[in-house]
């Protein structure tokens, strides 16, 4: 068990350089999710603190150690890749005891610690079989088997439930969830789907374009994103953003709709500053159906067109027309709607965010 | 013709089953009949005389036969052996390579562009004992101040023909094995480093196993190539002097064509058939068991 720091991490491909100095303090134990876009260097990071990429400046320590130099076999980590990666030509067992067989442990305790993990994931059945002869979700799980049975400082997931199909992908959520409960291991998963990260991790970074744009536990990056990107990218569906200009105590819209300015941005923004106004559906909705008490909330309806609706049984996305745009809206305890009907809609201020256009950091406190 | 009238798919496939039965199914089964004959080119009559396997037991008892079929062997050992690892090691130079991979393949290749029998020319001069390359170095180096005669003594002939061979053929393994690494996925490897590998171990636990099919496959190619070799010993010393270099297939066209005895040499030849399907049928175990290893999926 250990901490992993990074400091001032950098990555270069000849003079591209893809991760930009980042810094990042993982607790001992804590789960923490990289998350972001394709591209964003999550992975390059996830490979560099496993030493499969050599890192171009800063510093890696995991534990009280330095690690920048050392050979991944030297770090103590373990790693389940998206492609899993399982030797082909070895049969499940010899797959999870491959580590140890390598370290130079006794037969005994290969097989023993094989045994316990193959319990531990279910696999008891499978232990004679090849890669070949299992399904995807028996071979994500022998990744992860291999990763556990060396009882290593630092588990690294890279994507693994990517390659999964969606009922799959739920149902190894929950069993990782449950093996770190077990293990009780610092673990860094990365990830591109961010629904993956915010049900399990402690902590979640995300990463865009080789920078950190926040970290923080899923609750507090959902609840109070600190840039534009943040809130677009956590949430599903995304969070409405549009441009809007502060003009006078309201929020006007290029097309000369307005909003009242939110009561908690008041003081924090000028007249004349061009701000992006954000709402997440679950704050936007038709009068009578929010989820919020309407206690202390600063509701605003808008009488407004529906253009489209998407029905998904126990609630229906509404996209209505409103400043020339369409703002997507959650409708729970669903009526029928068709495009081109009127709705009243309810804008809980209270819930809305406001970033500054030119820096698209939060403008919250 | 009325009366006879085949099936259509009978009909469309007559074609083939002709052509197919004059240029292979009569000639095999005419060499064969003639195996059991003293049939001689000379004497084209002598076809017509049944013998019965008296060819074959001539054979079993003939010293000369089994050297030329041990030295046969001897050469596809050792040449299949340096071969695979000498290609081994190419391939995983070129394997390798950040740049100029393309260009590096390419040249690799060279030696597979050439005739056998340039081949043999080639390493006939070098190796001869007065104007050879080879010779001519080693005086200058001196190394030795007298002529070795390569071609002439039987080690050394023997030792040359196989240099010539490897030359030639080296590449074969090398390409396969490179295509082997190329498609080898690269996260197993990763896995292996994180697993705690060495570089040495990695290549032994995991590069290996997974290239091991492919080497098969030239091993099969290369065995039926070494084992019907004619080329370039017939260049090089012609199985000689004083049949010291002599294999199988060199014997067999000096006893068809020289000798004229025909129906003796198609008995050996369907020997060295059986050596050939020997081997085949050992690769392709290894190659199928070496597959199912892996787990591949072609």
């Amino acid at each position: 068990m250990a901490t992993v720091s990074l400091k001032n991490l950098v990555k270069k491909y000849g003079s591209l350089e893809v991760v930009h100095a980042i810094n990042l303090d993982v607790a001992d134990r804590e789960f923490v999710a990289l998350v972001g876009p394709s591209g964003c260097g999550k992975s390059t990071t996830l490979r560099m603190i496993a030493g499969l990429e050599a890192i171009s400046g800063g510093h890696i320590h995991i534990g009280d150690r330095e690690v920048n130099n050392l050979p991944p076999r030297q770090r103590n980590i373990s790693m389940v890749f998206q492609s899993y990666a399982l030797y082909p030509h070895m049969t499940v067992a010899e797959n999870m005891g491959f580590s140890l067989k390598i370290a130079g442990k006794s037969q005994d305790e290969i097989a023993s610690a094989v045994a316990d993990a193959a319990k531990t994931l279910g696999l008891e059945e499978l232990l004679e079989r090849r890669p070949s002869q299992l399904s995807g979700g028996q071979r994500q799980r022998v990744a992860m088997g291999r990763a556990i049975v060396r009882h290593p400082d630092v588990f690294l997931f890279d994507e693994p439930l990517s390659n999964l199909d969606a009922k799959l992908r739920m149902q190894m959520r929950t069993e990782i969830k449950k093996l770190h409960a077990k293990v009780q291991s610092t673990v860094i998963y990365v990830t591109h789907d961010q629904v993956e990260a915010m049900t399990l991790a402690d902590r979640i970074v995300i990463m865009r374009d080789g920078h950190i744009e926040q970290v923080g536990p899923p609750e507090e990056v959902f609840r109070r994103p600190a840039t534009r990107f943040v809130a677009g990218f956590i949430g599903s569906p995304t969070m409405n953003l549009h441009n809007a200009l502060v003009s006078d105590g309201r929020l006007v819209f290029s097309n000369g709709d307005t909003l009242p300015l939110p009561g908690q941005f008041r003081d924090r923004v000028t007249a004349g500053q061009k701000v992006i106004f954000g709402l997440r559906p679950d704050d936007l909705y038709p009068t009578g159906h929010g989820i919020h008490s309407g206690e202390a909330a600063e509701v605003h309806a808008v009488e407004v067109p529906v253009s489209l609706t998407e029905p998904l049984g126990n609630e229906t996305l509404v996209f209505a027309e409103f400043a020339g745009q369409d703002w997507i809206s959650r409708m729970l305890n669903p009526k029928t709607l068709r495009a081109g009907d009127r709705i009243n809609l309810s804008f809980d201020l209270s819930q809305s965010h406001l970033f500054d256009a030119k820096t698209e950091q939060s403008l919250r406190g | 013709m009325r009366g006879w009238k085949p099936a259509p798919h009978v009909l469309l496939l007559l074609p083939a089953f002709v052509v197919l039965a004059a240029v292979v199914v009569v000639p095999l089964l005419l060499s064969l009949y003639s195996s059991f004959t003293p049939f001689r080119l000379t004497r084209p009559e002598t076809i017509y005389t049944f013998i019965g396997f008296r060819n074959y037991l001539r054979l079993f008892a003939d010293q000369e036969f089994w050297v030329a079929f041990g030295r046969t062997v001897l050469l596809l050992t050792i040449a299949l052996n340096l071969e695979m690892v000498l290609g081994l090691f190419l391939a995983l130079l070129v394997e390798k390579a950040t740049r100029g991979q393309r260009l590096l393949r390419t040249i690799m290749m060279f030696p597979m562009m050439f005739s056998p029998i340039l081949v043999g020319f080639q390493f006939k001069f070098m190796f001869n004992d007065n104007i050879g390359l080879v010779n001519n170095a080693l005086q200058s180096l001196g190394l030795t101040d007298r002529a070795i005669p390569w071609l002439i003594d039987s080690h050394l002939a023997f030792t040359s023909i196989l240099i010539a061979e490897i030359w030639s053929s080296t590449s074969v393994f090398a390409i396969f094995i490179l295509a082997g690494l190329m498609a080898m996925p690269k996260e197993p490897l990763e896995a292996a480093k994180v697993d705690g590998c060495t570089p040495l171990q990695s290549f032994r636990y995991v590069t290996w196993p997974f290239i091991m099919p492919f080497a098969y496959i030239a091993m099969t190619i290369r065995s039926l190539d070494i084992a019907r070799a004619y080329d370039i010993v017939k260049i090089m010393t012609d199985g000689g002097p004083a049949k010291r270099t002599e294999i199988l297939w060199t014997l067999i066209s000096r006893t068809a064509y020289s000798d004229a005895r025909m129906g003796l040499a198609n008995a050996m030849a369907y020997v060295a058939i059986f050596l050939s399907i020997l081997f085949t049928i050992l690769f392709f175990r290894q190659l199928a068991k070496a597959r199912q290893q892996i787990g591949a999926e072609w």
